[in-house]
């Protein structure tokens, strides 16, 4: 009965179910992507470290760390060394110069894969000559070749060859921090390793296969942590890459996830309406003796069906996405992806959609039961299940329970996936009000002035069986999310360039020793180029909190994340008195140090302070190179990070460090591009161990990491946006008999066909225009929260863009509007009023 | 006195597969302004076809249709809907009222496809007329049946039509609601002086108007002066 029920209708059903087809695609897709990512991970972990393990420390090795180094060195097969810091390299052909983080290497690292250069030998053979391998991105932006002379401070090397690819190296680190290799032997002759220049060292061993470097770096910990190294091992190296590609593609399955959701609400709404054409049908079962329970039945197998069918075909689409997902990614995988078929990620996209797109079937199929064969000979119901039947409830706590489960499957963290179910129901529930409220306003304070056009298409948004919320929640949600993206990429942005306003820093110089400031300062005088900011930093560590040193943190489980503020090495600066982005939150700030008083005054970042559970009048011991220094907090700060200059954790007051030994970082604003190359230029010919930060170039990594994050983005907003277009379809499809016959009428009362067209393409107007302003009203929302909470940046609505995303929807809207009622025009009246007789 | 409406040797038939189905064969009949005339036959005699026919709903297969002067089976599909904007009233079986619009706005609705400005007083008269006055802001799925009628009849007269079809006017109303509907029909055609023709299979609706035209299979079987 079931079947031959839905003969006529089968089309129709498909398309109800193909909303869900999209959602199911993406999960299928992307479940398929964590799958392939890692099976490739586990047959790449080994290239992607380079080697059996790898220490990573940031001072010089000396005494004990020296020995247990060589120690593990004795067992190893073979070592390597690499130097590491951020240095400006000067492209001596087109008289360019760009900050580049500089890797100095000893040995024959990587063992696991190759450095991958072009040409190919090059990846060997420049550790022999003074030679370096530089990242083939850096060398085509300054149009360098190999043969071609880099100079990194002192030293000119050849360019050997284009890096294309070193291990753990991504896209994205290029693009951020572009790499130049050169050989060990030469590091020492730039006359970059000067105290206080930030360096890590790395050490690479390759270990015999009888040595599991696991075992061997667990039974070293006490002695890895006394000598502040972390470690690398290519299985920790595997779990590591594995959870950033977990959460990766957790974040973009919750993504997919919600398109499945609105997919599904389509489908519900849409088999309300087919419930209710249906209600006659059902009536004459009931008069031939069908029970209720067998006509529920009879249109739940329907559902359960198409649902199958709909899920298997997103599970195929799916299948086929992921065959390209990895191109979008690419800029971030720090591997050669190989995709192959996921058979675990298929199966589950199919059992999730016909579980999720049968409860939401559900509740207007619940109705059925309650159609009285009455209707037969005339209409009593409505085929409305009341809020009073207790099955209803249950359909709704089960859906509560699977929106929940499949969060929790995802995130494998309870409250987290409560979070997330209760804010998908939230922002459902949020969009749906701003909707209804949307349609209510625009009913209530159309102009009656108006035109008849605007009125009857505006009128047609209210028809019988509408799905106007329904389609304003779902283009809503696409317009949104396009929409926060295009916000917060603004805020962000606007945020760098403030910097571009006369009065404030574009150009940062680091690591300048005591005796090159008054040089640089004056070269920027000679320049005109006024100096915004000259400020000392003293490099020191913490050795004692009320003290206690780090063994006993360590110890604490309640407070070991107070024991990582011990191993970094702290950037503090002194002066008198406090800057703009700095205020006092809490005790007193005390800018000159009284020699008679017994501890140093200091004050310390709000946030450093929780996180080290510091309060007022807790003492700290730092050890300025080599020397102790007690200290007292006497005020708690509040730093704006977000303002252009050097800001500090901690901040000494003057009368205390000015004979440490420290280096400086000088802000300046250059007035355009031309003298901020010039200026750059002269500061590296004079000063080769200065860096140079150019806001400029800053905004323009910016603007390319959002570029590559923005597409993985948008690609997934894609499927919000589709499935909105799908459900769009339907409904017109849905309704279409029933605009048909509006039109009929109309041209029977004398319509012209452009009166009608024009009422047909405004309904859609007035639909695209109330879906994208309620998308663009919750983006703005958003992204007001996260500028204001998140990225405490100014917010600024930037109207002509958002108005064109608006118009953009709204123009997509009309096309597919008017593409699906071709037709109505051709119609005959008679023949449409006869048959409604 | 020159007909309003004219048919000569009018005829329908409808292609089906390889055959063609004739509804309608050989009409021939003229009515005069002001009067009162009644289509009747059994079901599928083609009744509604030949209203469809007059009113410029549908296009003659062969014969000629002329309305006010003007031929139908020349014009375009716009020509033929300003010409019902203009001249033609419509009532329909099942009151056909669009549902987004409110009782007093589909009242406005044929006016206002003619672009005539402040017509809302002249809508509110009409509803007046057929007691509806004080449901003019109801949506149709908030009235009766006969009120829906009663709507529909205030829209059939609001753009002053010179002749008005109605389509089994009371097809799907109770016995009671019907005397009220056709009394209404019948005054406001009264006064407003305008042709009436009707499709009815109720002998007692039919011998209310001045001429009953009668149809057998397609045929003009007799056309009676009462």
């Amino acid at each position: 009965m079931a079947w031959r029920d839905s003969r006529r209708n089968r089309s129709r059903l498909l398309l109800f179910i193909s909303s869900i087809i999209l959602g199911i695609a993406a999960l299928v897709a992307i479940y398929s992507l964590g799958d392939n990512l890692n099976s490739n991970i586990d047959q790449q972990a080994a290239t992607l470290l380079g080697a059996d393990l790898a220490l990573t420390g940031n001072q010089e090795s000396k005494g004990d760390t020296r020995t247990l180094l060589d120690s593990i060195s004795a067992l190893a097969l073979q070592s390597s060394e690499e130097r590491s810091f951020a240095s400006m390299v000067y492209f001596v052909n087109s008289d360019d110069s760009r900050l580049a983080q500089v890797k100095a290497l000893s040995g024959t690292y990587p063992y696991y894969g190759s450095l991958e250069t072009m040409p190919v030998a090059a990846g060997q053979t420049f550790r022999n000559h003074q030679q370096a391998l530089v990242d083939h991105t850096l060398m085509l932006q300054y149009g360098a070749e190999v043969g071609d002379s880099i100079k990194i401070g002192d030293v000119t090397f050849v360019i050997a060859g284009a890096l294309e690819k070193a291990p753990g190296q991504n896209g994205l680190t290029s693009t951020v921090a572009p790499a130049v290799y050169i050989p060990m032997q030469y590091l020492q002759q730039t006359g970059l390793m000067q105290k206080g220049s930030r360096i890590a060292y790395r050490y690479y061993f390759q270990m015999p296969e009888k040595i599991n470097s696991d075992l061997m770096v667990a039974s070293l910990e006490k002695r890895l942590e006394l000598a502040d190294l972390d470690y690398k091992t290519i299985q920790t190296q595997k779990e590591d890459t594995g959870r950033s590609f977990r959460d990766l593609t957790r974040f973009l399955g919750l993504i997919g996830f919600v398109a499945l959701l609105l997919g599904c609400i389509g489908v519900a709404s849409a088999i309300h309406i087919y419930i209710k054409e249906k209600l006659r049908s059902i009536a004459i079962l009931r008069c031939l003796g069908v029970k209720p329970r067998e006509a529920f039945l009879i249109y739940l197998i329907q559902i359960l069906l198409i649902g199958i069918l709909g899920s298997m075909a997103g599970a195929l689409l799916g299948t086929i996405i992921q065959q390209f997902l990895p191109l979008i990614i690419i800029d971030i995988l720090p591997f050669e992806l190989e995709t192959s078929l996921s058979w675990l990620s298929i199966s589950q996209g199919i059992i999730v959609g016909s579980i999720i797109s049968l409860l939401f079937a559900l509740p207007p199929l619940l109705s059925i039961r309650s159609i009285s064969p009455l209707n037969v000979l005339r209409q009593v119901d409505k085929a409305d299940s009341g809020f009073r039947d207790p099955l209803l409830w249950i359909v709704y706590l089960l859906i509560l329970i699977f929106v929940y489960g499949f969060s929790f499957y995802q995130m494998k963290n309870w409250i987290t996936a409560l979070t997330f179910t209760v804010s998908v129901a939230g922002s459902f529930l949020f969009l749906y009000g701003i909707a209804i409220s949307l349609m209510w306003a625009v009913r209530r304070y159309f102009p009656s002035s108006w035109g008849y056009l605007p009125r009857q298409g505006l009128a047609n948004l209210f028809r019988p069986n509408n799905q106007t919320a329904i389609l304003i929640v779902s283009i809503g949600l696409a317009t949104s999310l396009m929409a926060t993206l295009f916000l917060v990429q603004n805020i962000l942005m606007a945020r760098v360039q403030l910097s571009t306003r006369p009065d404030q820093p574009n150009i940062v110089l680091f690591d300048i020793q005591t005796e090159q400031k008054e040089g640089i300062l004056s070269l920027a005088a000679k320049n005109n180029i006024p100096v915004n900011q000259s400020v000392p930093i003293v490099n020191m560590r913490l050795e004692e909190i009320n003290g206690k040193d780090a063994s006993h943190y360590q110890a604490d489980t309640i407070h070991r994340r107070v024991g990582r503020l011990f191993g970094r090495e702290y950037r503090v600066t002194f002066r008198d008195s406090l800057t703009s982005s700095e205020s006092i939150l809490d005790g007193e700030w005390k800018g000159k140090y009284d020699p008679t008083s017994d501890l140093v005054p200091i004050s310390v970042e709000k946030g450093f302070a929780d996180r080290g559970k510091m309060a007022l009048g807790d003492t700290l011991t730092f050890n300025v190179q080599g020397t102790l220094m007690q200290t007292r907090i006497t005020s708690l700060r509040d730093v704006n990070w977000a303002e252009v200059q050097t800001n500090f954790l901690v901040l000494f007051p003057t009368g205390v460090l000015e004979d440490a030994p420290q280096f400086h970082v000088v802000l300046t604003h250059v007035p355009n591009a031309e003298m901020s190359a010039r200026f750059q230029q002269e500061i590296v010919e004079a000063y080769p161990n200065v860096s140079v930060i150019d806001l400029a170039l800053i905004i323009k990594v910016l603007d390319e990491i959002f570029t590559k994050i923005g597409f993985v983005i948008r690609f997934m907003a894609g499927f919000s946006i589709l499935t909105g277009i799908i459900v769009l379809i339907a409904s017109v499809l849905i309704s279409k008999y029933q605009r048909l016959q509006e039109s009929v009428l109309l041209r029977t009362l004398g319509a012209s066909r452009k009166q009608i067209l024009t009422i047909t393409a405004l309904e859609y107007v007035f639909l695209g225009g109330l879906a994208s302003l309620t998308g663009i009203v919750i983006s703005t929302l958003a992204s007001w929260a996260l500028a204001r909470f998140s990225f405490d940046a100014p917010f600024t609505l930037p109207i002509w863009p958002l108005l064109g995303i608006a118009l953009l929807v709204t123009v997509l809207t009309v096309v597919i509007g008017l593409a699906n009622s071709r037709g109505i025009l051709s119609r005959s009246p008679l023949e449409v009023l006869r048959r409604d007789a | 006195m020159s007909a309003i409406l004219n048919l000569k040797n009018v005829g329908k038939s409808y292609k089906s597969g390889n055959s063609t189905l004739s509804v309608l064969q050989d009409i021939n009949f003229e009515v005069h302004p002001g009067s009162t005339l009644s289509i009747v036959g059994p079901s599928g005699s083609g009744k509604t076809t030949l209203l469809g026919l007059c009113a410029g709903l549908d296009r003659a297969s062969t014969g000629q249709v002329t309305l006010h002067g003007t031929q139908l089976n020349g014009l375009s599909e716009d020509a033929l809907a300003a010409l019902r904007n203009q001249y033609i009233g419509f009532i329909f079986q099942n009151f056909q009222l669009l549902p987004t619009l409110t009782a007093l706005e589909n009242v406005m609705v044929p006016m206002e496809l003619r672009g005539e400005k402040n017509i809302k007083a002249r809508s509110i008269e009409l509803l007046d007329k057929v007691g509806l006055a004080d449901r003019s802001h109801h949506y149709p799925t908030q009235l009766s049946g006969g009120e829906q009628q009663r709507v529909s009849l205030a829209r059939a007269f609001s753009n002053r039509p010179s002749i008005l079809f109605a389509d089994e006017p009371t097809g799907n109303l109770d016995a009671e609601t019907s005397e009220k509907v056709v009394k209404l029909l019948f005054e406001l055609n009264r006064e407003a002086g305008t042709t009436l023709v009707l499709v009815t299979h109720d002998p007692e609706l039919a011998a209310k108007t001045q001429r009953i035209i009668s149809i057998k299979g397609g045929k003009l079987v007799s056309d009676v002066l009462q």
